[in-house]
């Protein structure tokens, strides 16, 4: 062997550029295995808006809708419930939504288009599960606040408004889905205010 | 006639494959120390449950329907109208339960009898890797029945990663492979509960034996029971044939074969574990509802909640630790983090001394506190989470921490018991 000629750089040289070709080949041959795990073209276009009928809502009522297959809260806020939202701004995470959990024409006091309507999902910013709304009886939770949402799963409690309270394990404000009114008694869950 | 056509048999194949050799290295001269007791049976018994969760998983699918529209119907199905197929599914699930039981009684051994310190570091980690591919294979085959707690458990596991900073949500969104939880996750869920787990997990279990066999077994004393080679007078050394990979190297002492000393000490184990297991497999099936939940008698759906999510039992201790840290990323963090503490443990222990019965008394108490308070954060996962569950949960984590933490300190300059050199009778 010793009298083989062996060129050390050129050999080296070889192996590395073996190698990296190589390792691009791999990645490259990784990308369809990835991608495939992606939201599939008929999950996508399963995500399409929905109408909702709101004119027969209660004032102090709460309706379900589903949107990409998440339940949608609407409720009807009434005018005491609306004032009220300001008076524990000092409870809350995150009182003046600057975190971007709503569109921009949500981004108020009422986190929403019209003060008298919540749209929010019903998918806690914990782990996804589906609070419940407290009408009346909230104040088992925080005192003074009469309604609210409470999340069953690990105690994360929300105002009238989806805003998160401190000291739950919910990081962020209820999700505003973005919404708009085709008139006064349809709401469109998944379309921006001013593109429908 | 008939014994030398066997025998000409067996040559023929050991020329061409060492099949007695390997037999003779890993059951037949094996060394095994004399004085295993009660803890050691678990090992065993994770291989057979192992084999049945394999053999009746195999079978399920035969009759099982991977999708949205078909799973639960599909397990109806199972349990209804096809011959026996209510047994395989029992065999199934509460073998999923007998799994967790005995590895958490297999890893307390290791933890009584110091079998993670040195030189049996890989062998532990090679145990952790086998109890975290357990963890996700049972993760993942709980979503299988698509019941409604199947549906919400995983919802809040899958969740978890959308803690990770930046990417989180698009992590989410990928590993569903929805906007929610829907049949393509139980179709990747299927696949890789039936296929890619399970080849990863018998991997390993074939990589912690073979790191068991190079080192060779613990026991209750932790005495070595491989001695210097020349070291041993001739009289003491064990009476027994062991293979020459382990005696040319060491003087073994205090010693028998695993076959068939251990082999039929494990099949009196096997008859006490089989007679609980079908105890509990016929006449108490569900577990109380902690083995098969309530909410999972009537199938996924997104839109409802069950009012009271809690994991299945064996998850209970990690998610007990999740949920009472009041933050997001931070709960995930801990979680994750009970998990790396048990990894670390063979550096977290800086002693010598491996049993608990030649260890100090502070070892002792430390050692108690940390499997009560593992049974508590084990028993708080499965309840609500009230205000004083939660105080309770905080205290329980802080033990188990506390557990590792302390350990370091103390097993530096640990007030230890003189070690026997060998084995008593």
């Amino acid at each position: 062997m010793s009298n083989v000629p062996v060129n050390n750089g050129r050999r080296r040289f070889l192996t590395a550029a073996t190698a990296v070709v190589g390792g691009v080949g791999v990645v490259g041959a990784a990308v369809p295995f990835i991608a495939s795990w992606n939201p599939s073209a008929r999950a996508k276009a399963a995500g399409a808006p929905v109408e909702v009928n709101i004119g027969k809502i209660q004032p102090g009522q709460l309706i379900r809708a589903e949107w990409r297959g998440k339940p949608v809260y609407v409720v009807r806020r009434t005018e005491q419930t609306v004032s009220n939202l300001a008076k524990h701004d000092d409870q809350l995470r995150d009182p003046n939504s600057e975190k971007a959990q709503q569109p921009v024409y949500a981004t108020n006091a009422y986190r929403s288009i019209k003060p008298e309507f919540l749209v929010a999902l019903g998918v806690c910013t914990h782990l996804g599960c589906a609070p419940t709304h407290h009408a009346g009886d909230f104040d088992q939770f925080v005192e003074g606040v009469p309604n609210g949402f409470f999340c069953p799963c690990h105690g994360s409690k929300f105002d009238m408004a989806g805003r998160v309270f401190q000291g739950v394990p919910a990081p962020l404000n209820l999700v505003v889905p973005e919404h708009s009114y085709i008139n006064d008694d349809t709401l469109l869950i998944g379309v921006a205010q001013g593109d429908a | 006639m008939l014994m030398k056509l066997a025998t000409d048999f067996m040559g023929w194949i050991d020329k061409r494959l060492p099949v007695t050799d390997a037999w003779n290295k890993h059951l037949a001269q094996y060394p095994a120390p004399k004085n295993f007791n009660f803890w050691y049976f678990f090992g065993s018994l994770a291989m057979l449950v192992l084999v049945n969760q394999i053999v009746t998983g195999i079978w399920l699918t035969m009759n099982y329907e991977p999708s949205g529209e078909g799973a639960f119907a599909s397990v109806e199905y199972i349990m209804r109208d096809v011959d026996f197929g209510w047994l395989l599914r029992y065999m199934h699930s509460t073998g999923a339960s007998a799994f967790f039981v005995v590895v958490y009684m297999h890893m307390m051994r290791g933890l009584m009898y110091g079998s993670y310190q040195k030189p049996r570091e890989l062998l532990w980690i090679f145990g952790m890797l086998i109890f975290l591919v357990l963890m996700a294979e049972a993760f993942m085959g709980y979503l299988l029945p698509w019941g409604n707690m199947s549906y919400w458990g995983a919802q809040v596991i899958i969740s978890l990663f959308g803690a990770v900073p930046i990417i989180g949500d698009d992590l989410t969104l990928w590993i569903r492979g929805d906007y929610v939880i829907s049949g393509a996750t139980l179709n990747r869920f299927f696949a890789l509960h039936v296929i890619a787990m399970p080849l990863v997990l018998v991997v390993l279990v074939f990589l912690h034996i073979l790191a068991l066999h190079e080192v060779g077994s613990n026991n209750p004393e932790g005495v070595d029971i491989k001695k210097p080679k020349g070291s041993v007078k001739l009289e003491e050394l064990s009476k027994f044939t062991f293979h020459k990979q382990y005696s040319d190297k060491y003087d073994i002492v205090d010693a028998v074969p695993f076959h068939p000393y251990y082999s039929v000490k494990d099949i009196m184990g096997v008859a006490g574990f089989l007679f609980l297991f079908c105890w509990v497999m016929f006449f108490a099936p569900e577990g109380g509802g902690y083995f098969m939940e309530a909410p999972n008698f009537t199938p996924a759906n997104g839109l409802k909640t069950p009012e009271h999510i809690a994991p299945v039992w064996y998850f209970g201790p990690f998610y007990t630790i999740l949920r009472v840290v009041p933050d997001k990323l931070l709960g995930a963090v801990a979680m994750f983090g009970a998990i790396v503490m048990l990894f670390a443990l063979p550096w977290f222990d800086r002693g010598v001394v491996k049993s608990v019965r030649y260890r100090s008394k502070l070892h002792l108490v430390n050692l108690i506190q940390f499997a009560i308070c593992f049974v508590v954060l084990g028993a708080l996962g499965t309840m609500p989470a009230t205000p004083t569950a939660n105080l309770i949960g905080v205290i329980a984590s802080f033990g188990y921490f506390g557990f590792f933490i302390a350990l370091w300190f103390y097993s530096k300059n640990e007030n230890t018991k003189p070690v026997p050199e060998r084995i008593a009778d």
